[in-house]
């Protein structure tokens, strides 16, 4: 008899269907990379660091036109219960690919030509999405960089866990849940920049889940806009401007 | 190289027209040809229009993975040989090998076709490996359906091999037990380029998209089902995109299915 994950409308974390982990952002949290970020949902952990841009090397990556934005998504081999293998595998491949691809729309890579924006993520802990955890901080970690951007890009995940539609998959609804849907978002214009899908549901049911992870992203969203404020001092920087004025 | 002009793709599609004069919701010529190689268990040769891909099965006798003590394993690979495409480089596999057999691994894993538990010979010690290699022999776009078609023909074609009194695989003779296979998984592949969508983009409209969809599903009754998704490209889909697309997918894997039959 398989593990009953939720009981009377509550999951086996204690959460409701629609309620993310804890949160916890931070920003510029390394001295050597030009910029930093943490992210962490519940006990999923991500770093990010970004360098650039800056020159391109092997030089045959360079773009005449462009900066070249490189994406390199790594699982440290003690962030899952089996130690991992160091270094790249096909997933990590495939999940770099789809972590570039999520943040391209937002960056003002036409600005940089002949340059290389060089993002690495890192995830310490792994209790599911953890590619939604590195593209969070990734995100504010190119903010913190000064990279201009059109936005920042927001992803959370969602799913079908016995039957429930539930946001935010987390541990065991990842292993033994029907379905999990991550999705990362540019809310100013609305677009879906990233969306993958492993499992099995029906069509209402799938456009229902991707809806309920569109709704954290947003929430997502503030909390990376918070962490921003809280690095940068916004409020104070507001009154610097106009004593300039 | 083949220098492809996306202004030109463009200007087409905006005139409601294609390059190669398909409508916007119609495949290419499908051909699949099934047991072609006879070293293999299984194997299919898909066409896509003018892309080519074969698919060919492997099984061999080796151990679960710890989290699966009593299921089978399927390994699945995808070479872009070079000879398919002035553009493909000799060496191990790059991000966009690894992406196609990726996605034809998710839609065949998730989708639970395959029965993984009817694969165990002895649970912790010995399983069925089911290798699943995907040859690119000519790139004309939309790799990831053609892929996908042709392991799914070469999986339904595959005989196992029988035992041994060592529990090894009989190389010299053809088994004749099928698969444990239950239900046709299918990819269908779409297009956004400008704001228009369209269904399994030749190599001039890949070229030239804004973002692309992969959409698997499986049939099971009278329903249909989705089993896999993975977006591409480097710009964003809108719910409403998204929303026409899997609708899309779920008609146009029907009529793929039907040709596997």
């Amino acid at each position: 008899m398989e593990e009953q994950l939720i009981k009377n409308g509550i999951r086996y974390d204690g959460r409701k269907f629609d309620e993310l982990r804890p949160i916890e952002a931070k920003v510029g949290i390394l001295k050597n990379a030009d910029g930093s970020a943490m992210f962490r949902l519940g006990n999923t952990v991500a770093i990010a660091g970004v360098f650039g841009p800056r020159k391109v090397f092997p030089k045959h990556e360079e773009e005449v036109d462009k900066a070249v934005l490189r994406a390199r998504y790594v699982m440290a081999p003690f962030a899952t219960s089996d130690r991992g293998r160091p270094g790249p595998s096909r997933r990590s491949t495939e999940i770099s690919m789809v972590t570039r691809k999520a943040l391209i729309p937002i960056i003002f890579l036409d600005e940089f030509p002949k340059t290389a924006i060089d993002l690495h993520i890192e995830v310490l802990e792994a209790d599911a999405s953890t590619r939604i955890a590195g593209i969070n901080a990734a995100s504010l970690a190119l903010a913190d960089a000064g990279v201009p951007m059109r936005d920042l890009v927001c992803a959370c995940s969602a799913g079908k866990v016995q039957g429930h539609v539930v946001l935010d998959i987390a541990g065991k609804e990842d292993t033994e849940g029907e379905l999990d849907l991550p999705v990362a978002y540019y809310p100013k214009k609305k677009q879906i920049t990233l969306l993958q899908m492993d499992g099995i549901a029906k069509n209402e049911e799938v456009k229902a889940i991707i809806k309920l992870a569109l709704k954290g992203c947003e929430k997502v969203y503030e909390a990376q806009k918070n962490a921003l404020k809280s690095r940068y001092g916004i409020e104070e920087e507001h009154k610097s401007e106009k004593v300039i004025e | 190289m083949i220098e492809i002009d996306a202004e030109l793709i463009k200007n087409i599609l905006r005139k409601n027209r294609r390059i190669d004069n398909r409508a916007f919701d119609t495949y290419r010529d499908v051909s699949i040809e099934k047991g072609i190689i006879t070293s293999a268990e299984g194997s299919a040769r898909v066409k896509l229009g003018d892309t080519e891909v074969v698919a060919g099965i492997k099984m061999d006798i080796g151990e679960p993975y710890p989290d699966s003590p009593d299921e089978g394993v399927i390994i699945v690979g995808a070479e872009l040989v070079p000879l398919a495409s002035p553009e493909f480089e000799a060496g191990p596999p790059r991000e966009e090998a690894i992406e196609i057999a990726r996605v034809v691994d998710r839609a065949i894993r998730e989708s639970k076709v395959i029965d993984l538990k009817k694969l165990c010979i002895t649970p912790n010690e010995k399983v069925w490996m089911l290798f699943v290699d995907i040859d690119i022999l000519n790139d004309d776009g939309n790799l990831f359906d053609a892929s996908g078609i042709a392991a799914m023909a070469a999986l339904l074609n595959t005989r196992m091999p029988e035992l041994d009194e060592n529990q090894k695989p009989v190389r010299d003779k053809k088994g004749t037990e099928p698969l444990p296979i239950d239900g046709i998984a299918i990819s269908t592949t779409f297009a956004k380029i400008d704001n228009t969508i369209i269904t399994d983009p030749n190599l001039a409209e890949m070229k030239s998209l804004d973002a692309r969809l992969t959409v698997g599903t499986l049939k099971k009754g009278d329903e249909t089902l989705l089993c896999s998704m993975q977006k591409g490209g480097n710009v964003g889909f809108s719910m409403e995109e998204i929303e026409k697309i899997i609708d899309m997918a779920i008609e146009k894997g029907e009529e793929l299915r039907e040709m596997l039959k």
